[in-house]
């Protein structure tokens, strides 16, 4: 019987079974940032440990950056994490992408960007969001700081196989839909929870025309789901991705890699604990009415009303809307918003702004909305800057900034304030996510942000910008 | 070769010849937990709300006990205390956290469990985990149990009506007593067999198949 791309990926990197039954996985390529990593290096120094592989860790900063310039923060305690992360690195012999590389970026950004991000390997960061890197056929998740230890001192940690769920998704994306939206329809099917215990593996005709900046938005936001990974298998347009990378094999050994890459694909007689199958053509622009990103509705619809619902999501819906403070029942089109925030690890890359700015050219943000656009790493500011794009976000209203997580989290100064509403591209509504313990998000695709900024309410994009065609998604 | 390259970076000044830690404490095994137990209401209690991300910024875990569920403490508009059960008096020195469904989803953050060890619990009895934030919790030694919603509902109801009622969670016989109260209760086999034999932290099992890790780093051509 065939195997699953998981299957092979685990087997190659399996070191042993643990004393409690869990495997001791081997971690080829280790990411780290500012935040979840100084803890880890002072408990290795407690222990008296050095970095076994230091060439196997890669460290960028990202959740506490300014964004209105690069400058260092004013705020001590971000200042401190940026000497914590400069110190660890330098003492510990690790590459570090700092602000003045020109390489530094949110760390799902930069490790793709760099070709670090390899097919058929593991991949492990202090970040849930590290599933994004699945997108190229890495089995890649998040760890918690003492596992990062973990990994440092043996570039190996302590882990439980999961199951493996196919989903398979066929067809082209209607108009005005895109990938940002089929990872919010998957979620809001299969629950917030539905993915616990499982690797979620994507595939179908619609994954096998993405991009790979729209795999990495799916995968991205697998976390959300409940599992703890999601790949696509590897395939031509992952490798046209990572030819001439920095980090990417070269020469004699970019062939002998690329063979290699494509045998760990899942092998058409594998089978998987679970599969499910999704048309394309049946999703819709999707968007959050709540505060769990399973709490989505396509944009067509009305905010659930409590007074209707079962009485096991009764309550689920009543504290939302409690905290959301929109209307139950009413159509979500039409609920105004304060604050737009493109950018993030989810949609922060070349391909969002690029479709953005095309949009929006000629239009502009509507008064009383603060409008941001915020590129997911230096190397995408500087590629959109040079095509311009910058001044199309500008021209139209929206602050121009630079490269880190901004507001998907605001660690940083960019920040909701008091019960603001943002339309947001990011991938986490949760509660206080943004910044403000009593702010709002609705999350939704980077051209629904942008259609909402025009608007100065959510809004169908498809009619804001008159959408007949998806070719240049 | 690999070795090689790893020792040619500059290891900490403490320890420049061998990766053997210096100490490695024996851990101890964590079989029973009891103490008197918050019930805290709702579901998917993501991290966000266990430790809101303004309060990550430090590089170290040690004051974060305080600022353990701070939007939900404290009114985020007028700074009050609210009427949280983690505010209310009668469950001062509440040892064990009684939570809903998904208890931990979001972040990868082990803030989170860390906040709540340094604010005083020692272990969560749940309906449900998200989880990394379980595996987390694991690690630091905070036993995760999950039950039926009916048995949960049944336990919030009971330390609701006596706050002093003491609560043991047995991780031998995986039940839960509460006076007259006694209902099974979950844990994933490795969980528990890693906290029964206090290898829930594995690092030293970790670093003691070190030759196995460099033949495994051999065996992968992308490594190096
Ligand atoms: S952009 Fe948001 S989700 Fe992504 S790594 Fe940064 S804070 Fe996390």
């Amino acid at each position: 019987m065939g195997k699953t791309l998981y299957q092979k990926v685990w087997d190659a990197h399996t070191v042993e079974t643990l004393s409690d039954g869990r495997t001791q996985l081997f971690i080829g390529t280790h990411l780290i940032h500012e935040v979840t990593s100084p803890q880890a290096f002072g408990m290795l120094r407690d222990l008296g440990l050095k970095v076994k592989y230091p060439s196997r860790t890669f460290a960028t900063i990202d959740h506490i950056v300014p964004t209105i310039n690069q400058d260092e923060p004013a705020d001590p305690l971000a200042a401190d994490m940026i000497d914590a992360i400069r110190k660890n690195c330098d003492d510990f012999g690790v590459t570090y992408f700092d602000l003045k590389s020109g390489k530094q970026g949110i760390v799902h950004v930069v490790g793709p960007e760099q070709g670090i991000t390899q097919p058929g390997s593991t991949i492990a960061c202090g970040d849930s969001h590290t599933a994004t890197h699945g997108a190229f056929g890495a089995i890649a998740f998040g760890i918690g700081t003492t596992q990062v230890r973990d990994v440092l001192a043996t570039q190996t940690m302590a882990m439980e196989s999961l199951k493996v769920r196919k989903i398979e998704v066929n067809g082209k994306l209607r108009p005005g839909v895109y990938a940002k939206d089929l990872t919010l329809h998957i979620i809001r099917m299969l629950g917030a929870k539905g993915g616990i215990g499982y690797a979620y593996e994507y595939s179908g005709t619609t994954f096998d025309n993405f991009s790979m900046e729209e795999r990495m938005t799916v995968c991205n936001m697998a976390i959300e789901g409940g599992a703890r990974c999601g790949y696509v298998n590897p395939d031509e347009t992952t490798f046209e991705f990572l030819k001439n990378r920095p980090y990417s094999p070269t020469g004699d050994d970019w062939e002998q890699s690329v063979e290699e890459w494509r045998s760990f694909a899942t092998d058409p007689d594998a089978e998987f604990d679970d599969i499910i199958r999704i048309d394309a053509e049946d999703i819709e622009p999707t968007v959050t009415w709540g505060i769990s990103p399973d709490h989505g509705i396509s944009i067509d619809e009305s905010i659930p009303d409590p007074a209707t619902a079962d009485t096991d999501e009764k309550a689920v819906i009543e504290e939302a809307l409690a905290y959301m403070k929109l209307p139950a029942g009413t159509p979500i089109k039409g609920i105004p918003i304060d604050v737009a925030f493109i950018g993030s690890c989810t949609n922060g890359r070349l391909s969002d702004f690029r479709e953005a700015a095309k949009l929006i050219k000629g239009h502009k943000v509507a008064d009383g909305v603060k409008a941001i656009a915020v590129p997911g790493s230096q190397i995408t500011a500087i590629q959109c800057e040079k095509e311009g794009l910058d001044k199309i976000f500008q021209d139209a209203g929206f602050e121009w900034r630079a490269a880190g997580c901004s507001m998907c989290l605001a660690m940083n100064p960019d920040k909701l304030v008091g019960d603001q509403i943002c339309a947001s591209s990011s991938n986490r509504n949760f509660k206080g996510r943004q910044g403000s313990p009593i702010g709002r998000t609705v999350l939704m695709s980077p051209i629904m942000v942008a259609a909402a900024a025009i608007e100065g309410h959510i809004a169908d994009a498809r009619e804001t910008f008159n959408v007949t065609d998806n070719s240049a998604a | 070769m690999l070795s090689q390259k790893s020792s040619s970076a500059e290891p900490p000044a403490e320890n420049k010849k061998t990766n053997k830690p210096i100490i490695i404490m024996a851990i101890a095994p964590i079989t029973k937990v009891s103490g008197t137990a918050v019930p805290i209401p709702g579901a998917d209690i993501d991290t966000d709300r266990i430790i809101p991300a303004r309060f990550m910024k430090c590089v170290t875990f040690d004051g974060l006990g305080e600022y353990a569920f701070y939007d939900v403490r404290f009114d985020p508009e007028s700074g009050e205390k609210t009427d949280h059960p983690l505010n209310d008096e009668r469950f001062n020195g509440a040892s064990i956290l009684v939570a809903g469904i998904n208890f931990g989803c979001g972040s990868s953050r082990e803030h989170a469990p860390q906040s709540l060890t340094k604010y005083g619990f020692s272990a969560i009895i749940a309906e449900s985990f998200a989880e990394i934030f379980y595996g987390n919790s694991t690690t630091l030694g905070l036993p995760c149990v999950s039950s039926t919603r009916e048995n949960i509902d049944i336990l919030k109801a009971a330390c609701a009506a006596d706050p002093a009622l003491e609560v043991s969670i047995n991780l031998d016989a995986m039940t839960v007593t509460a006076g007259d109260l006694s209902f099974p209760v979950d844990m994933p086999a490795s969980a528990r067999q890693a906290l029964l034999a206090g290898k829930y932290d594995p690092i030293k099992e970790l670093l003691d198949n070190n030759d196995k890790i460099e033949a495994t780093a051999a065996s992968l051509s992308y490594v190096g």
